[in-house]
């Protein structure tokens, strides 16, 4: 295969450049291999550099997307990455994992009659040069003297951190587990999201004077007072409380939340055990319930350890949330997809034997838009399995806003804010999955840019 | 990375062990837990917060499996490379009137902070310490210091009363009124032991130790079942109502690792006798 088009993930079909599918499930190396200098320079060369352009407004943080597009025509790809790191710090994640064809490919408009720009790729691109060649340090403000306190290492703590610092602002970045990121480290894997790439974007982001404190649960090493007597405070605690499905049988051993599983191999490295201390039920037959973008890292990752993976939705094929060129790369790799099946039962004694399933039809659409499941009656089914991975969602984590007294909470246990970020408490604002439920990286980017801003605002008493 | 001041053996495969950990020692309360992670490549270990000196807590543990054997390796000067904390709910400390706290085993070392702590309330606290022979037998004095009223079982009969921490608790609660009690040590002692102050229906709590992952209620690992309500031990325990715990579910979530558990272990044995026990090399 020549590698002379790019074909945009959005579009449905895997890029070009994913290694192969029988080399590809034996490691946890990157599937999508990048981009050449060439095949960017002549991909950017297709954009129209419109007047008013529609992929700008389709990215959360406003990437000037035909700037840097006419940068990389032109080979000036240090430039490039100048007028990326303006408004993205983190580029080489969302190069990756960004749901381009709902975002700024979406909207470009070559993509009305043919193929959009593959924005991402290029943005990927650009990041992964400037890495390769050094990065180069953004411009900081005069210290303001004053203290702001971040919660929480994900995107929106790490975007919130790099804008306060940059604004001169002493910044205290917490986090509860031993290392930065987030989802990005623990919960989207390596063959996705490269950690060396996350730990490197991180690492820009320190260098600006983000104190980081590791191992701090803020709430337990933080008592809230200290938390409180913070200048500002920005809250960036994600959505990480795994939903079970409350099923019968469902704590027998070999049943996991997506978290715990993805949790054990991404962060604590278990697909290299007994190298690594930290072990996983690797799985001969493993079933994933669920239909997102955790459900197919969790699928993949048993793929991965080995296991034969069936993947159950309980809606149709055309309702999986995923993104496409994720549903797809999974079916490449041999993942079973049984839709309109949900599971009902957990069965097993002293561990888990199998899962019993049931079979879902499809009824008058719910206030999401889509057809309403329901269970079939007598359509039962057992698939045999050691293994059954929960990927349904994740809620807010309760620990700390729990105990943020005054603080208003949605419905689901999402920190209610207003359009600049700022919640019910003085001095606090929220961003992130704590504030929207499981969203994407870089709407928690986007939204802890406008809060930066808003304290900034704030603290100089505008 | 956090500094051992002081580390060395208290019973038979038993350790204490002094970590510098400021911002664990200054917020840690009774009943309440640390994460160790000792090196890049390993696991994270949940280990009760056993007392606080300064900037310093102590972690009083068993060598059964591979982690805790390397830890017990270590010499004051090595280095920790992760301690989180401290993580879990406070000990429900209030004036109860008379308490009874008992521990089994290494379990024990849960008690003195929390019998501490109970004390300062207004308590009376009586502690029953209990082991399979003398050899694992701790904090006999500490605990001695810290209780109005101390009783030591052993099941062989070499020290104290010959039987179960059980019985003496069954004892102590026929002798005069008591409104609550702490029973800490293996999951199969305080499932029996929880049996004797139910029918009285005295406030019991239990420190439950499933296996955990992050500690801090995200992935999951430590659920188990509290009055037919699935909890995560990490952050709304480790202590429990005694009698609405389902320690058979609990038993059978902690042998899930069985097979690599001792895979690990034995691993880790062969590699330092080829290191001629050298664990840095
Ligand atoms: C498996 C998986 C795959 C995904 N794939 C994609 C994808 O392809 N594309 C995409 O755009 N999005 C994806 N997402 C969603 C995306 O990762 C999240 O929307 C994003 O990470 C949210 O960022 P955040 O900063 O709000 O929260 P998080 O990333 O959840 O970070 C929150 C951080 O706060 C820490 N924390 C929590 N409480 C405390 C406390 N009290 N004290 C200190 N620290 C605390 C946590 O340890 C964590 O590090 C995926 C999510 C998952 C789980
Ligand atoms: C809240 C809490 C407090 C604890 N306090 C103490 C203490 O003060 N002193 C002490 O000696 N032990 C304590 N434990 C138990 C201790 O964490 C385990 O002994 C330790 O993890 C064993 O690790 P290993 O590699 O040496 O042994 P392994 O061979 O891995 O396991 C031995 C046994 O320990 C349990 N275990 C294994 N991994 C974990 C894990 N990640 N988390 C929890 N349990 C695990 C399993 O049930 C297993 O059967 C506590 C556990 C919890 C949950
Ligand atoms: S940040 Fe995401 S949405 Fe914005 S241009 Fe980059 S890939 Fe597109
Ligand atoms: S909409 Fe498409 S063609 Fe227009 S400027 Fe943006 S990327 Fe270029
Ligand atoms: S250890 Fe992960 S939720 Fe408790």
């Amino acid at each position: 295969m020549s590698g002379s088009t790019i074909t945009s993930a959005g579009a449905g079909v895997t890029t070009m450049h994913d290694r192969p599918v029988d080399e590809r499930i034996q490691d946890f190396a990157e599937v999508d291999t990048g981009i050449t200098a060439e095949e960017a320079r002549a991909e950017a060369e297709r954009c129209l550099q419109c007047k008013k352009p529609l992929c700008v407004k389709g990215c959360p943080v406003g990437i000037d997307i035909p700037a840097f597009l006419r940068d990389v025509a032109a080979g000036d790809f240090a430039q490039a990455a100048a007028v990326i790191k303006k408004d993205n710090m983190l580029p080489a994640i969302c190069g990756r994992v960004c749901p381009q064809e709902v975002q700024c490919e979406g909207e470009c408009i070559l993509g009305k009659k043919e193929k959009p720009i593959a924005i991402g790729e290029l943005e990927r691109f650009v990041a992964d040069e400037e890495r390769r060649r050094g990065m180069v340090m953004p411009e900081k403000s005069a210290a303001t003297g004053r203290r702001v306190a971040v919660v929480g290492a994900g995107p929106a703590g790490l975007t919130a951190s790099a804008e306060l610092a940059r604004m001169g602002y002493a910044v205290t970045l917490f986090e509860s587990l031993h290392a930065a990121g987030g989802v990005l480290m623990y919960g989207i894997p390596e063959f996705r999201l490269p950690k060396e790439i996350v730990k490197a974007e991180i690492n820009a982001v320190l260098a600006l004077g983000v104190d980081l404190q590791l191992n701090h649960l803020v709430g337990r090493s933080v008592p809230v007072d200290d938390l409180l007597s913070y200048d500002a405070v920005f809250l960036g605690t994600g959505a990480g409380l795994p939903y079970f499905m409350g099923l019968p049988g469902e704590n027998l051993p070999g049943v996991y939340s997506a978290n715990e599983f993805l949790t054990r191999v991404n962060l604590m490295r278990a697909d290299k055990f007994p190298a690594f201390d930290t072990p996983v039920k690797k799985g001969s037959r493993v079933v994933v319930a669920g239909g997102g973008n955790v459900a197919m890292d969790a699928a993949r990752v048993a793929r991965r350890l080995g296991g034969k993976v069936t993947l159950v939705y309980r809606r149709r094929e055309e309702d999986l949330p995923a993104r496409m060129a994720e549903i797809e790369r999974a079916k490449e790799e041999g993942i079973e997809f049984i839709t309109c099946t949900n599971p009902v039962r957990i069965l097993g004694d002293t561990a888990m034997t199998g899962v019993e399933c049931v079979k879902m039809s499809m009824c008058e659409l719910d206030t999401s838009g889509r057809p309403e499941p329901k269970e079939i009656e007598g359509s039962h089914f057992t698939i045999d399995a050691d293994v059954f991975i929960a990927a349904i969602g994740q809620g807010p984590n309760p620990l700390l806003v729990g105990q943020l007294p005054g603080l208003e909470r949605g419905r689901r246990g999402n920190v209610i804010v207003d359009e600049t970020g700022k919640t019910s408490l003085r001095n606090v604002y929220a961003g992130g999955d704590v504030a929207t439920g499981a969203a994407t990286v870089i709407l928690a980017m986007g939204a802890a840019k406008t809060a930066a801003r808003a304290i900034d605002r704030m603290l100089r008493g505008e | 990375m956090y500094k051992i001041e002081k580390t060395g053996p208290i019973a038979d495969k038993v350790y204490q062990m002094w970590v510098n950990a400021p911002h664990v020692a200054r917020n840690a309360q009774a009943g309440q837990f640390l994460i160790f992670r000792i090196d890049e490549s390993g696991e994270r270990i949940p280990l009760t917060i056993s007392a606080v000196d300064g900037d310093a807590v102590r972690v009083i543990f068993m060598a059964v499996g591979k982690t805790t054997t390397h830890l017990a390796n270590l010499k004051a000067g090595d280095h920790i490379l992760d301690v989180a904390g401290p993580l879990g709910k406070p000990s429900e400390i209030k004036k109860f009137g008379t308490c009874v706290l008992v521990g089994g085993g290494v379990g024990t070392a849960c008690l003195p902070i929390i019998a501490r702590a109970l004390r300062n309330a207004g308590n009376r606290v009586i502690g029953i310490v209990g082991a399979r022979n003398a050899g694992l037998l701790i904090l006999e004095d500490e605990m001695g210091e810290v209780c109005d009223e101390l009783q030591v079982s052993t099941d062989d009969g070499s020290r104290g009363f010959h039987g179960f921490a059980a019985d003496l608790l069954k004892q102590t609660i026929a002798k005069e009124p008591v409104s609550a009690v702490w029973i800490i040590g293996p999951t199969i002692m305080m499932k029996v032991t929880a049996e004797v102050t139910r029918p009285a229906g005295i406030r019991t709590f239990v420190s439950l130790n499933p296996i955990m992952v992050d500690g801090t209620g995200m992935c999951g690992s430590c659920r188990v079942t509290v009055g037919g309500e699935t909890r995560f031990a990490c952050v709304d325990g480790p202590e429990f109502d005694a009698h609405q715990v389902d320690f058979n579910g609990l038993m059978q979530r902690m042998r899930t690792y069985q097979a690599e558990e001792k895979e690990s272990l034995e691993r880790f044995h062969d590699h330092q006798c080829r290191c001629g026990g050298n664990h840095h090399a």
